[in-house]
C-alpha cells in the first residue's frame, strides 16, 4: 500500500503519521487523549460538541481535533490555559442544559459527560440551568428516549441513519429547541425503529437507554408461587465481565451461572442450547429448500429480532426467504414451559422465564406475535440485557469475580461450540454449515473452522461443496450493510438470474450479538474483536462443536419433538412473519 | 433612440410594496390616453437604491428624478412633463441642500457612490436580456469562451484582488484555483443568494435588478474551473428575485447563452434554482450545500473545504451574489482597473444596505476605503431629526457596533475586524442616542438564538445563556459578575463554535460591552437605562407644573391608565402602565417625564 506520510508536531514533539489521520488520532499516538464528547470511533466525526478544540500554530482559529485532518508541517497545540478554559466553558454550557440528577441516572458512573465534568474539576455550576422539558418516549418494549438528558451529540442519529440505515431517529426543531425524535415527531413505536438499541449503546449520557425491567425480575424471584428459570445468550458470557473490570472477551460463563443461581433462579439454562436446536431446525429447513426444492432460496436467518423487524418493515417481498425457525431465545422459552415443565412437573403458569440478552430488541421479540405464546403461556416473561444483569448482580452484593465456577442445569443448559458462536457475526452460518454438511452428506466436516465467515468485515462470502453441489453463502452484520446483499438477491429474482447466494446470515449489530445494543457500554471495533475472540475460544474449548452431536438435543428429539420440522417442532419452534408499515401513524 | 423619452419605474421589492406596479401600469395607460405611447417607453427597472424615497421613477433623457410617487401622480407627469415638457417640480426629489434638485447626479445620495455591482440596477429592464446585452452583457462571457484561457481568467481575478463579499473576504481567485486544480468531476458552481441578515437586501436587489450578471459570472466560472452545472440557492421569501432569475435563465437559454454548446464554443453550462426555506444558517456555505442535497441544513466541519469536497462531495465554487456580480466587469475592464479602486488589501466596491436612524435609507455602493462618516452623512444624509449619532452596526448579527470615535475609519475587511466588527454581507444599521446598547445586543442575540441550527453546543447553549444575561441586565437584575461570564461565554463561542454563525454571534454583545461598558453598568449599578429603552427600568410620569390637562395623552394611552379632569394635571396609574411611551411622544408640552 502506498500511503503518504505527513510530518507534524504535537506539543513540540515531531513525528509522522499517515495521510488522512485526524488530529485526534495523531495526538493519541503520542499519548495525548484530547477530551471529546460527540466523537465516537464507530462514526464519522460530526463535530458538534466543540470540546476537542486545539490550536494550530500560525492560525488564529481553534480547530476540532476529531474532524481536522493533519497537514504537512502542522504544529498542533493540544492544551494551554486558553484551550482548557474554552473546553471547560463548553462543558459548563452543556451541563447548564442537562438535568443535574446524576445520582438517580442510569448512567451514573459510566456517563461520558459526568466523566468530563469530573476530569475538568467542575465543582459548581456558573450558569443558570436551562433545561428543555420534553416528555419521555417509552412507547417501545425495548428503549426509552429521554430527550431532557440529550446533549445533541448526534451519535444516535448517525448510528440509526448511517450504520444501521434504519432512519428512525432524526433531529427535530432548531437551535435550542433541537431534539432527537423519530421524523414527523411520532413515537418510537410508531416509527421504523427496529429496537436494535445501537442508539442506546452509543449514547454518551442517559438520554436513550434500555427499558429497565429488573424490578419485574426481583419481584418474581421473591414470589414463592413462581419457579424462576433463566437463560443466558452466547454473547453475554464474553462481555458481562467488563462490568466487573475484566478485559473484554473474558469468558465468564460459569461465574454467570453461579451468580444467577445466587440471585435465586431455580433453573439455569443456556440460550446456546436453543442455538443448537435452531441449527437443527434451520439446518433441516435449508436442506429441504436446497436439496429437495421445497421452499424458496436463498434461505435467510431469522435469529436476530431487530433484523426480523427490519425485513418485515423494509423488504415485504423477501419475507418468504426467511427461515421460519424461531430464535434460540424463543426456543428455550417455549421448551422451558413445555418440555421442562413436563419433566419437572410444574405448571407453565408458575414458571417464570427470564432471558439475559446482549440485546434490546429481544424485549420486543418476546411479545412480537402470537407464536411467542406457543406454550400456552407467555414463553418468556422478561428479557433483560447484559447491562441490567450486571446491575442486579451488583445490587445483590454478589462478589462476581470471586464466585466459584458452576455449571448450568441439564438438559436446557447443555450446549456445543456451534451454539456458542451464534453470538458472533458469521457464527450462525458456520454452525449451520457444520450441521447442514452432515445432514446433506451423512458425513462430518473434517475441519469445522470455517474462517471465511468470521471477522469484522461488513459483508463476508464463502463457498462450500456438499455432495457435489456448491453452496454459496453470505454473511452481513450491522444493518446498514444488508441493503447491498438484498438488492442483489432481489435483482436476481426479478431478472430470473442465477442466485448470488443460497444461504444468508444477517445480524443487525456490528460484530453480531457481541456488539449488541444491550451490552456493556463503550464497544468499539477493538473491543468487539476481543469479544469475538472470546466467543471462538469458547467454541474451541468445547468438546463437541456441532449442534447435531449435542446429546441433550438428541434426547430432546427422542423424548419430545420427534424429529426436526416435525408437527410439534412447528408448533413450538417456528413462527410466521407479517409485512409491517414503516410508520403506523 | 427610438423613443423620444423613457420613464424608468423602479420595480424593486420596496417600491413595489408601495404600489410601483400600479404606477407603471398607470403610466402606460396615461401615455396611451395622451396619444404618445409610441414616443415614450415605460421601463420597469430594478432598485434605484434610494428606497427611503420610493416609489421612484426617472424620466430620460432629462434625468428628472421623481420620488414618493402615488399612482395618481402619473396623470400629471404625463400631461405636464411628457406632453408639454414641463417637469412636475413638486414631485421631483428635493435635497435638503438646495431644496430643488432635479437631476440624479446632483443628488448627494449618489455623488459618492461608485456602481459596479449595481451598475444595471435602476437602469435596465431586468426581464429583457437585450437590455443587459446592450450594456455589454455577456461580452465578458464571450471573451472568456473565445479569447482567454482558464489560467488567464484566474490571473485577472488575482490581479483584481476581489475577495468574497459574503462576509469573510476570502480571495476569490484562490477559491476558483483550488477548485480548478482538483482532478475530480463533476464540479459545481453555486451562487449563495441566501441573504438573511436583518435589514440587509443587497443581494435581493442585485438579483431583482440585474439577474443576468449572476448567470454570466457563473457561466464564466464554469468554463474556468471545468464545471457544467450551477445552482442558485435562494430563499423562497424572495419571490420577485426568483421570478426574475427564472425569466433570465429562460431567456439566456433561448439565446444560447446557457445550455449546450454556448455560443458555439462547445462548452455546456446550465443553472438550476434551489429554494431555501429561510433558515439563516443556510447562508453558511456547508449548510447551504447540505440543504441543496436535500438534507437538513446544518454546517459541516471544514476542512474539507467545498473547493475540494463540496456539493455531493465534489469540488464546488461557492460565491455570494455580490461577488458574482463583480466578475463580468473585472473580466471586461481587467483586474488592474478593479484593483485601482479601494484600499491596499480590499479592492473594488462594496454594497451596503443603509438602514436604521438614517435619513436616506437605501442601497449604496461605495469604493472600499470610503469612511463611515461619508456613508452616513454624505450619502445617508445624516441622522433622522438630526439627533446625535451613537453607533453603527456593520455585518448584521455577526458584526459589532462602531462608535463615533471611529467614523473616519476607511472601510475595509481588516479595519472593521480590528474594531471588533466585520464586513459581513453589507448590512449597516445606524443608531442614535435613543438606542440602548443592551437592547441592541439583545435584539441581535435574539436573532442568532432563533436562527442557530442547534448542532454545536457553544452556539446552541452559549447563545441562550448570553441572551438570558442580557435580559437580566435589561431588567435591572444584572450583576457585574454577569459581564465577566458573558465575556467567558462569548470567547468560548468564538473559539469553539462550528460555523461562522456561532463564531460571530457574540460579536454584538462583546463589542457593545467594549464600547459602551458604562451603559451596561448604568443598567447594573444604577438600575437605569440611559436611552430609555429598557421598559423595566423606566417610569413615565406627568409633571403637574407642565401639564395643561389637554387630555391628548389620556386619549392615546392604549391601556387607559391616564386619568385627570379637563384642564387639570393628569396622572398615570403606574400599576397599569405598559411603558409604551405613547404619552411621552404625543405630549406637546414636555409634561411627560421618562426616568
Amino acid at each position: 500500500m502506498n500511503v503518504k506520510t505527513i510530518n507534524i508536531t504535537v506539543n513540540g514533539m515531531p513525528f509522522f503519521v499517515h495521510e488522512g489521520t485526524t488530529v485526534l488520532e495523531a495526538a493519541k499516538l503520542v499519548n495525548v487523549k484530547i477530551p471529546t464528547l460527540c466523537y465516537h470511533p464507530d462514526l464519522p466525526a460530526w463535530a458538534a460538541c466543540g470540546i476537542c478544540v486545539v490550536k494550530v500554530e500560525g492560525s488564529p482559529k481553534m480547530f476540532r481535533a476529531c474532524s481536522t485532518p493533519v497537514e504537512e508541517g502542522m504544529s498542533i497545540i493540544t492544551h494551554d490555559p486558553e484551550i482548557v478554559d474554552v473546553r471547560r466553558t463548553v462543558i459548563e454550557l452543556i451541563l447548564s442544559t442537562h438535568p443535574n440528577d446524576c445520582l438517580q441516572c442510569l448512567r451514573n458512573q459510566n456517563c461520558e459527560l459526568q466523566r468530563l465534568a469530573a476530569d475538568f474539576g467542575i465543582r459548581e455550576m456558573p450558569f443558570e440551568y436551562n433545561i428543555n422539558q420534553i416528555p419521555v418516549d417509552d412507547s417501545t418494549p425495548s428503549l426509552i428516549l429521554n430527550p431532557e438528558k440529550c446533549v445533541k451529540c448526534g451519535r444516535c442519529v448517525k448510528v440509526c441513519q448511517g450504520m444501521q440505515n434504519v432512519w428512525a431517529l432524526e433531529f427535530l426543531g432548531r437551535g435550542e429547541s433541537t431534539r432527537i425524535a423519530p421524523a414527523g415527531d411520532v413515537l418510537l413505536a410508531e416509527s421504523p425503529c427496529i429496537k436494535c438499541g445501537q442508539c442506546s449503546a452509543h449514547c454518551p449520557v442517559g438520554a436513550i437507554y434500555e427499558k429497565d425491567e429488573t424490578q419485574k425480575v426481583w419481584k418474581a424471584l421473591q414470589d414463592p408461587t413462581k419457579h424462576c428459570v433463566v437463560q443466558i445468550a452466547p454473547a453475554v458470557r464474553v462481555a458481562l465481565g467488563e462490568a466487573f473490570g475484566l478485559e473484554p472477551g473474558t469468558l465468564v460463563t460459569n461465574k454467570a451461572y453461579a451468580a444467577l443461581r445466587r440471585l435465586g433462579f431455580k433453573g439455569i439454562f443456556d440460550t446456546n442450547f436453543g442455538a443448537d436446536l435452531t441449527i437443527m431446525e434451520e439446518g433441516s429447513e435449508f436442506v429441504e429448500r436446497f436439496v429437495h426444492g421445497k421452499g424458496e432460496l436463498p434461505l435467510i436467518t431469522s435469529c436476530c429480532p431487530a433484523w426480523v423487524d427490519y425485513l418485515e418493515k423494509y423488504y415485504h417481498d423477501l419475507i418468504p426467504l426467511f427461515s421460519t425457525a424461531k430464535s434460540p431465545q424463543a426456543m428455550v422459552g417455549a421448551l422451558s414451559k413445555t418440555y421442562y415443565a413436563d419433566k419437572s412437573g410444574i405448571d407453565c403458569k408458575n414458571i417464570f422465564m427470564v432471558s439475559i440478552m446482549p440485546c434490546t430488541a429481544k424485549k420486543y421479540e418476546i411479545v412480537r406475535s402470537e407464536s411467542m405464546y406457543s406454550s400456552g403461556c407467555q414463553d418468556i416473561d422478561v428479557s433483560i440485557t447484559t447491562r441490567e444483569l450486571s446491575r442486579m448482580i451488583k445490587s445483590a452484593g454478589i462478589d462476581f469475580l470471586n464466585l466459584p465456577d458452576e455449571d448450568a442445569d441439564a438438559p436446557l443448559g447443555i450446549y456445543t461450540g456451534a451454539g456458542t458462536i451464534f453470538g458472533a457475526t458469521g457464527g450462525v452460518m458456520e454452525a449451520a454449515l457444520r450441521t447442514a454438511y452432515f445432514l446433506v452428506t451423512g458425513q462430518e466436516l473434517k475441519n469445522v473452522d470455517l474462517t471465511d465467515v468470521r471477522g469484522i468485515e461488513g459483508i463476508k462470502e464463502a463457498r462450500i461443496r456438499m455432495a457435489g453441489k456448491e453452496v454459496r453463502v453470505a454473511v452481513a452484520h450491522q444493518m446498514g450493510n444488508i441493503e447491498k446483499v438484498l438488492d442483489l438477491v432481489r435483482e436476481a429474482k426479478v431478472k430470473g438470474k442465477e442466485l448470488p447466494w443460497h444461504f444468508i446470515e444477517v445480524m443487525a449489530c456490528r460484530g453480531g450479538c457481541i456488539g449488541g445494543g444491550g451490552q456493556p457500554y463503550g464497544a468499539t471495533d477493538e473491543i468487539r474483536k476481543k469479544r469475538l475472540a472470546g466467543i471462538y475460544k469458547d467454541d474451541t474449548l468445547s468438546k463437541i462443536r456441532c449442534s447435531h452431536q449435542n446429546p441433550a438435543i438428541k434426547q430432546l428429539y427422542a423424548e419430545f419433538l420427534g424429529k426436526p420440522l416435525s408437527h410439534k417442532s412447528h408448533e413450538l419452534l417456528h413462527t410466521k412473519y407479517t409485512p409491517r408499515p414503516l410508520y403506523t401513524r | 433612440m427610438a423613443f423620444k423619452s423613457y420613464v424608468l419605474v423602479c420595480g424593486g421589492t420596496a417600491c413595489q410594496s408601495s404600489k410601483s406596479e400600479e404606477i407603471y401600469k398607470n403610466f402606460i395607460a396615461e401615455l396611451e390616453a395622451a396619444g404618445i405611447k409610441d414616443e415614450v417607453q415605460v421601463v420597469k427597472t430594478g432598485c434605484f437604491g434610494l428606497c427611503e424615497k420610493g416609489p421612484i421613477a426617472k424620466v430620460l433623457p432629462d434625468e428628472s428624478f421623481y420620488v414618493k410617487l402615488t399612482p395618481s401622480d402619473t396623470k400629471e407627469i404625463v400631461s405636464e412633463h411628457l406632453v408639454k415638457g414641463r417637469p412636475v417640480k413638486k414631485l421631483l426629489y428635493q435635497g435638503e441642500e438646495t431644496k430643488k434638485l432635479a437631476k440624479i447626479e446632483e443628488i448627494g445620495f449618489y455623488q459618492k457612490q461608485f456602481r459596479i455591482v449595481l451598475r444595471n440596477c435602476g437602469v435596465i429592464n431586468p426581464e429583457d436580456i437585450n437590455e443587459y446585452i446592450a450594456r455589454d452583457g455577456y461580452a465578458a462571457l464571450e471573451k472568456v469562451l473565445f479569447q482567454m484561457t482558464p489560467e488567464q481568467v484566474i490571473e485577472q481575478l488575482k490581479i483584481s484582488g476581489l475577495r468574497g463579499r459574503g462576509g469573510a473576504g476570502f480571495p476569490t481567485w484562490l477559491k476558483w484555483n483550488f477548485t480548478k486544480e482538483v482532478n475530480d468531476f463533476p464540479k459545481y458552481i453555486v451562487c449563495n443568494a441566501d441573504e438573511g441578515d436583518p435589514g440587509a437586501y443587497m443581494d435581493r436587489s442585485t438579483l431583482e435588478g440585474d439577474p443576468h450578471s449572476i448567470l454570466e459570472a457563473m457561466t464564466i466560472a464554469g468554463k474556468t474551473i471545468g464545471s457544467n452545472k450551477g445552482y442558485i440557492y435562494i430563499r423562497a421569501e424572495y419571490p420577485l428575485a426568483i421570478h426574475r432569475l427564472e425569466v433570465a435563465i429562460q431567456q439566456a437559454r433561448e439565446l444560447g447563452l446557457l445550455g449546450k454548446d454556448i455560443l458555439g464554443s462547445g462548452f455546456d453550462f446550465d443553472i438550476e434554482i434551489r429554494l431555501g426555506a429561510g433558515a439563516f444558517v443556510c447562508g453558511e456555505e456547508t449548510a447551504l450545500l447540505t440543504s441543496i442535497e436535500g438534507e437538513r441544513g446544518m454546517p459541516k466541519p471544514r476542512p474539507p473545504f467545498p473547493a475540494v469536497k463540496g456539493l455531493w462531495q465534489k469540488p464546488t465554487v461557492i460565491n455570494n451574489v455580490e461577488t458574482w456580480a463583480s466578475i463580468p466587469v473585472i473580466i471586461l475592464k481587467g483586474g488592474a482597473w478593479f484593483a485601482n479602486i479601494g484600499t491596499e488589501k480590499s479592492k473594488g466596491t462594496k454594497v451596503f444596505a443603509l438602514t436604521g436612524k438614517i435619513k436616506n435609507s437605501g442601497l449604496v455602493e461605495v469604493p472600499m476605503g470610503t469612511t463611515l462618516r461619508e456613508i452616513i452623512y454624505d450619502i445617508g444624509g445624516g441622522i433622522i431629526n438630526d439627533k446625535k449619532f451613537k453607533a453603527v452596526q456593520t455585518g448584521g448579527p455577526s458584526g459589532g457596533v462602531i462608535t463615533a470615535d471611529y467614523l473616519d475609519t476607511p472601510i475595509d475587511y481588516e479595519n472593521l475586524q480590528k474594531l471588533g466588527s466585520i464586513m459581513g454581507s453589507g448590512g449597516m444599521i445606524v443608531m442614535d442616542e435613543d438606542d440602548c446598547m443592551v437592547d441592541i445586543a439583545k435584539f441581535y442575540l435574539g436573532f442568532t438564538v432563533d436562527e442557530s441550527c442547534g448542532k454545536c453546543a457553544p452556539c446552541r447553549v452559549g447563545g441562550r445563556q448570553l441572551l438570558d444575561y442580557l435580559e437580566k441586565i435589561s431588567k435591572g437584575k444584572g450583576t457585574r459578575e454577569d459581564i465577566a461570564k458573558m465575556k467567558q461565554i462569548g470567547n468560548a463561542m468564538k473559539r469553539a463554535s462550528l460555523c461562522g454563525l456561532g463564531q460571530t454571534a457574540p460579536n454584538p454583545v462583546l463589542s457593545t460591552i467594549t464600547y459602551f461598558e458604562k451603559e451596561y453598568l448604568a443598567h447594573i449599578d444604577d438600575k437605569i437605562c440611559p436611552a430609555g429603552k429598557c421598559k423595566a427600568l423606566i417610569t413615565y410620569s406627568i409633571l403637574p407644573e407642565k401639564c395643561i390637562g389637554c387630555g391628548l395623552c389620556a386619549r392615546r394611552c392604549p391601556v387607559n391608565c391616564i386619568t385627570g379632569e379637563k384642564r387639570q394635571p393628569h396622572v398615570i396609574d403606574q400599576s397599569a402602565c405598559i411603558k409604551c411611551g405613547e404619552c411621552y411622544s404625543v405630549c406637546k408640552f414636555g409634561a411627560v417625564a421618562r426616568k
